[in-house]
């Protein structure tokens, strides 16, 4: 008996171990002590308002707004600008797209051939890019200091909404990140069995076709397994208690007032300097 | 031992289950999954359900556990009782834990995961979170309440799942299989916590398991199942492992002491210092440097490996067993010899009697490439059925590669799977899912096989089989790689072992 080949080897547990989307790390913002409630009513109104009126004024006092109560949050700048850059870039070009289409109003900025900027197109550009980026804020901030169960547990305890959908929709939530880890063995193990190639764009989207039909199945059965063990363990009868319990306290007093006086200023901004330009008209 | 305490701690009042010809017909099948039980648990006992696959154990547990509800247009017949009435009713009465560990887990936090039951069962607040704490404790899974789910070994998501069931205090817990995905380390750990709350709960246990080793010490009572209906066995673990012990065998049921007898390699290659005799042998992959992740790499973010450092060589006609504990990374570095991932670092090449011209990185091959060269069964064999029926399933290979159909016949017989031929392959049994899907592999005749832990939760009797099959596989010269923790398995096979550990890799020959 022979004993060689002795090598270092490094060892990354977390690799091989199941991912799962919504275990992110929990914020330890002051906000992921909010109801959840609280956060999408406020972010809810503030969006509402800012939908209303496409201007500069009220998207950068929203968004001066928004920025300063960002890192109550608990998410870095950096996190946010790794998160949010598809939005922002999108905002962006929507702004440029804003800025060459728009009423050529306003003294000439740049004549350029068929690239005309003038004042008058710059400021709807940029009004663009703030508003694009002051409505996707809110959303961006509530979801990175809730926590999924949380929003599960308040909206089935404060709103009353029906707990078996919305404990059957986080369960499903779950399996998410394990389809994500399933989809890449099931590449895997369907070229061990010769179907599609790495190879060639065609190749890997014709494989990918079949490969989501697989997915479906095992999400089905996966999903079923689930379904047995939510029931044995007495899921689906009319009533139950919560181990949770989803409070409304004085820190969401706060927030509310929060939400209501910057969709107030924004829109007293926008007003104020007689930049209120509806979407209707 | 003892016989268990018959009035619980912990609140806990065992249950009684009694079955008066009872039997259950699931819809759109032509028999019956399980007739004519007539069986009566007392309080307190703890039963081991045996029978060969198909005698209907699980379906039994998910109808105790209530669970069989769902499927409208199935029949049900005779009664099926818990504590004198219908199982079905009896909601919170029981609890079941199955065998896919990732099942097992309803929510994202550890606390909240273990709640889940009590809340159903409308338990006060104070009340659960107490029971949390205790089941947890009961379980040995001391982490925070906070702590993800989803960063839990298989072994520990199994113990999760059992400190679920214990906070809904049941009076029954049901066990189907529930250690067949696990390692052995896994496997003692699941066995010790249910053992450790059945001695404090003097809850009635019903656990269904081909390993009867791991159960036998704990049982009280083994009743064996008959397939066509009805009990065939039942008595004390001694009596019935001594007066049954050939039937169980014959029933491929794992006794304790039994190893399966397989046939053994006719003409092994015997290395000696290190090296091979004469003409055993070439050379078919090597690996030299070589370092795998499951992660792609690219120039910006290079992955880090999850084994680095590695070189090992595989031989026709010689086997190669990587061995070593859970998340080492074992079938990474097989699916990566298996040409199905890159390498993150160094490479594996393929000599030129295996590549025949098509070039030396496997991962670069075609599909129709790849599987007449190498051939990768997986661990879940569902994973890699891409029909609608066994036989298609079987002639899918050839049929790519523009081949006879020959050898799918004489696979077909030689794997007990002839009569199957027209079955979906998901709704065949899980020792016939393993056949098919080895089976399938081979109908491209690959000089390499790979295969992820191919004897995870298989009876005695495909055990054989598959052991046997590859024994003349590797005398015909074809090399077989296995992911195993089964030594059994490893021992048959000989050849070498690559035994990966966190910090270093060692290869050895076996005897």
């Amino acid at each position: 008996m022979s004993t060689d080949v002795t090598a270092a080897m490094s060892a990354d547990m977390s690799t091989d171990m199941s991912t799962d989307v919504i275990a992110v790390p929990r914020s330890t913002g002051w906000l992921a002590h909010a109801n959840p409630l609280s956060k999408l009513a406020a972010a809810l109104l503030l969006t509402l308002a800012l939908l209303l009126t496409i201007d500069w004024a009220s998207s950068t006092v929203a968004l001066v707004c928004e920025l300063t109560i960002f890192p109550l949050a608990g998410v870095s700048i950096r996190a946010l600008v790794v998160r949010g850059w598809p939005i922002l870039a999108a905002a962006l070009v929507g702004g440029y797209g804003t800025a060459l289409l728009a009423p050529k109003t306003g003294g000439v900025l740049l004549d350029w051939g068929p690239l005309v900027f003038t004042e008058g197109s710059l400021e709807s550009g940029l009004a663009i890019v703030l508003r694009g980026i002051a409505i996707a804020l809110p959303g961006i901030i509530l979801l990175a200091s809730t926590d999924p169960t949380d929003l599960a547990d308040s909206l089935a305890q404060n709103l009353r909404l029906p707990h078996r959908f919305v404990l059957g929709a986080l369960a499903a939530l779950r399996l998410v990140g394990l389809m994500i880890e399933e989809w890449q063995t099931l590449g895997m193990a369907r070229r061990a069995r010769g179907v599609g190639s790495n190879v060639g764009f065609l190749g890997r989207f014709t494989a990918s076709v079949g490969q989501g039909l697989a997915l479906l199945v095992q999400a089905i059965r996966r999903a079923t397994r689930l379904a047995a063990t939510m029931e044995a363990r007495g899921f689906g009868g009319r009533q139950r208690t919560w181990a949770r319990e989803s409070n409304v306290g004085v820190i969401d007093v706060w927030v509310l007032t929060a939400g209501v006086i910057i969709t107030g200023a924004s829109l007293t901004a926008a007003i104020a300097l007689h930049t209120w330009n509806p979407v209707w008209t | 031992m003892g016989f268990p305490k018959n009035h619980g701690n912990d609140g806990v009042r065992p249950a009684a289950v009694s079955a008066a010809g009872w039997g259950w017909q699931h819809s759109g099948r032509t028999r019956k999954a399980i007739a004519d039980l007539n069986l009566t648990i007392e309080p307190g006992e703890r039963v081991l359900l045996l029978g060969p696959s198909g005698a209907g154990k699980s379906t039994l547990l998910h109808a105790l556990a209530g669970v069989l509800g769902g499927d409208e247009e199935a029949s049900e017949f005779g009664r099926l009782l818990i504590d004198g009435r219908p199982a079905a009713e009896q909601r919170g009465r029981s609890g079941l834990m199955q065998q896919d560990p990732d099942s097992q887990v309803v929510l994202s936090r550890l606390g909240d995961d273990v709640a889940f039951g009590a809340e159903n069962l409308s338990v006060p607040r104070e009340e659960i979170w107490l029971r949390v704490h205790e089941s947890l404790d009961a379980v040995g899974l001391n982490l925070p309440l906070d702590h993800p789910t989803s960063r839990l070994s298989g072994g520990q998501k199994q113990r999760l799942g059992l400190a679920g069931i214990l906070a809904m205090r049941p009076g029954l817990i049901l066990l189907d299989e529930p250690t067949a995905n696990l390692d052995p380390a896994g496997v003692l750990e699941v066995r010790d916590a249910v053992v450790r709350t059945l001695d404090r709960t003097g809850a009635t246990l019903v656990v269904v398991e081909h390993r009867v080793a791991i159960w036998a010490d704990v049982a009280t009572r083994i009743v064996v199942l008959e397939p066509g209906g009805g009990v065939m066995i039942d008595g004390s673990p001694a009596n019935v492992l001594n007066q049954a012990r050939r039937m169980l065998i014959g029933a491929g049921v794992w006794v304790p002491g039994f190893v399966p007898e397989t046939r053994s390699r006719v003409n092994p290659p015997t290395d000696q210092n290190g090296g091979l005799r004469g003409t055993d042998g070439s050379v078919l992959l090597s690996a030299s440097g070589l370092g795998v992740s499951r992660r792609r790499s690219n120039r910006r973010h290079p992955v880090t490996p999850v084994v680095a450092g590695l070189s090992a060589e595989v031989r026709a006609g010689l086997a190669l067993s990587i061995t070593g504990p859970n998340g080492v990374g074992k079938s990474t570095v097989a699916l990566t010899l298996g040409g199905l991932l890159p390498a993150a670092r160094g490479e594996v090449v393929a000599s030129a009697v295996l590549h025949r011209e098509a070039g030396p990185d496997p991962f670069a091959w075609t599909g129709s490439e790849l599987i007449a060269r190498i051939g990768t069964v997986f661990q879940e064999p569902e994973h890699q059925f891409v029909t609608g029926n066994v036989l298609d399933e079987l002639n899918f290979g050839p049929r790519r590669l523009g081949r006879g159909e020959e050898r799918v016949d004489d696979l077909l017989q030689r794997l007990r799977l002839t009569h199957l031929t027209a079955a979906n392959p998901f709704t065949l049994s899980g020792g016939e899912k393993r056949r098919l899907s080895v089976a399938t592999v081979l109908a491209a005749s690959p000089q390499v096989l790979v295969l992820d832990e191919p004897t995870f939760g298989q009876d005695a009797n495909t055990w054989a089989e598959l052991a046997g099959l590859l024994t003349e596989l590797l005398d015909a010269g074809t090399a077989v790689v296995s992911v195993t923790h089964d030594e059994e398995f490893t021992k048959v096979l000989g050849g070498r072992r690559l035994h990966l550990e966190p910090d270093r890799v060692v290869l050895e020959a076996l005897a």
